[in-house]
């Protein structure tokens, strides 16, 4: 790539720093040059980003469908899958697992729905009610 | 409390830590590109049984934390690194080396980081950033990514170092032990390994799924995505190739770029005028996967779509996987 070929389009990041490409100049010798970024990728991350909001969208409702428990909500929202959920909170997945249905969920004691709570930085009625206050 | 330490901004984190770290005992020759290539951080392989984020598994770079260890041991630096089951330990020896006077390499998660825009923030737990000081309670922290140096709390930087997942960190640290000055005869020796291990990794890796053989793998499976997964699902999977491509830290076009500037340097201490053609062959292979990335991207903007476009985007990566194949066999029979 030449220097001059650098991308400049403004995405997400482009707003907090610069980054770092490496490009030749004009006799062909490697340089540093920063840019703002490339519309290439900032659509391949919002093509991320818009697959996880449908996923949220979708559970958030089988959660209001009695299919799901609030964790369901939360594990998309924090892009976290079991594994990842099993290992902020100290339960096994199997244990998970039961407490994503809703009837289990209900009877979770106040120190459980606290670690859960914790591991998706909400306060205990915020994961009962599904709330979220994160821009 | 704050060490004598300069802030460089880099391209991609972990290079950029290591020629941040090694600075002061080689005198600032061991730059990113140097550190990318005695550290071999070229690579490719695709993992079709494992799934990140819901997409598919692909790097452009080996391991996470070889790219230091590789390169401190090619230079015959000792390395010291450190994991830790509690978080309180975990500080404790941070502080320690503060207090002996060494900035030190951290392997952070970046879902938590607070700097970070939110949209980059993934369960992704292999960045890394060095800490040089703490003022009150704020650890001073110089990110390679960003342009100026930044800072946590004690309990920010606690949270990253103790992130979950896959790859956890477990507060990982990591510093050169050696205080003697780097010669250029050892740096040149380095290369020359470097450089070697490189050709094995792209060339002789058994089975279909590293190296040029996985570059041809994804190749063959991208033609069938269509069809298998739908042209939504297929055009995530391509916004996803791209992301690990082009994202923060690859320097652009899948980390081909920075070796080819790599090779532009190790020529000032090798003097092979081969390696001056080679590094053109890895611009040229840099532009290519840049130009399947705008392909791609006309394939989840949902321009593209037909069945023929996905196989263009495998031919793309074919003529690819070709390049990349000539110039390592070039690289393994220069002469040293």
């Amino acid at each position: 790539m030449k220097k001059e070929n650098v991308p400049q389009d403004l995405g997400a990041l482009g707003k907090i720093t610069k980054e770092i490409c490496y490009a030749t100049d004009s006799s062909g010798k490697y340089v540093t040059e920063l840019s703002n970024g490339w519309d290439v990728k900032t659509e391949a991350l919002n093509v991320a980003w818009k697959d996880v909001e449908e996923r949220i969208a979708k559970a958030r409702q089988q959660v209001l469908n009695g299919e799901a428990s609030p964790l369901l909500f939360f594990m998309e929202y924090r892009l976290m899958d079991i594994g990842i959920l099993s290992d902020y909170t100290g339960y096994w997945k199997w244990q998970i697992k039961r407490h994503l249905k809703p009837e289990m969920f209900n009877r979770l004691s106040e120190k459980r729905l606290q670690k859960y709570a914790d591991a998706f930085n909400v306060k205990v009625d915020e994961l009962k009610t599904m709330t979220v206050h994160e821009a | 409390m704050k060490l004598d330490f300069e802030h460089r901004q880099s391209a991609h984190c972990e290079s950029g830590v290591t020629s941040s770290l090694l600075r002061k005992i080689s005198g600032g020759k061991i730059t990113e590109p140097l550190a990318f290539g005695i550290g071999a951080g070229l690579f490719f392989t695709y993992l079709p049984f494992i799934k990140i984020n819901n997409g598919p598994a692909i790097a452009f770079r080996t391991f996470p934390g070889l790219i230091f260890k590789k390169t401190c041991q090619a230079l015959g630096i000792p390395v010291v690194r450190k994991k830790f089951g509690s978080k309180e330990k975990a500080e404790a020896a941070l502080k320690q080396c503060l207090d002996e006077g060494r900035p030190v390499g951290c392997q952070v998660g970046v879902y938590y980081l607070s700097y970070f825009p939110r949209e980059y923030r993934f369960h992704f737990n292999a960045h890394n950033l060095i800490v040089f000081g703490k003022e009150d309670d704020n650890y001073l922290i110089s990110d390679p990514v960003m342009d100026t140096p930044t800072k946590l709390t004690s309990y920010e930087l606690e949270r990253v170092r103790f992130a979950k997942g896959t790859l956890a960190p477990k507060g990982q640290l990591y510093y050169a032990e050696s205080k003697a000055e780097i010669t250029d005869e050892q740096i040149r020796k380095a290369i020359i390994k470097g450089i070697k291990r490189n050709c094995f990794m792209m060339l002789s890796i058994p089975g279909p799924f590293a190296g040029v053989k996985g570059i041809k793998y994804l190749a063959g499976k991208i033609r069938k995505w269509r069809d298998k997964l739908g042209v939504q699902k297929a055009g995530s999977y391509l916004a996803q190739l791209v992301r690990m491509q082009e994202e923060i830290g690859t320097g652009g076009g899948g980390f081909r770029y920075i070796y080819a500037a790599f090779l532009q340097e190790a020529y000032a201490y090798t003097h092979n005028d081969e390696l001056l053609e080679i590094s053109k062959i890895f611009t040229q292979s840099g532009d290519l996967w840049r130009t399947a990335a705008v392909h791609a991207a006309g394939i989840y903007k949902g321009r593209l779509g037909s069945q023929q476009d996905f196989d263009q985007m495998g031919d793309y990566l074919l003529e690819i996987a070709e390049l990349e194949k000539n110039a390592f066999l070039a690289l393994k029979k220069i002469k040293w």
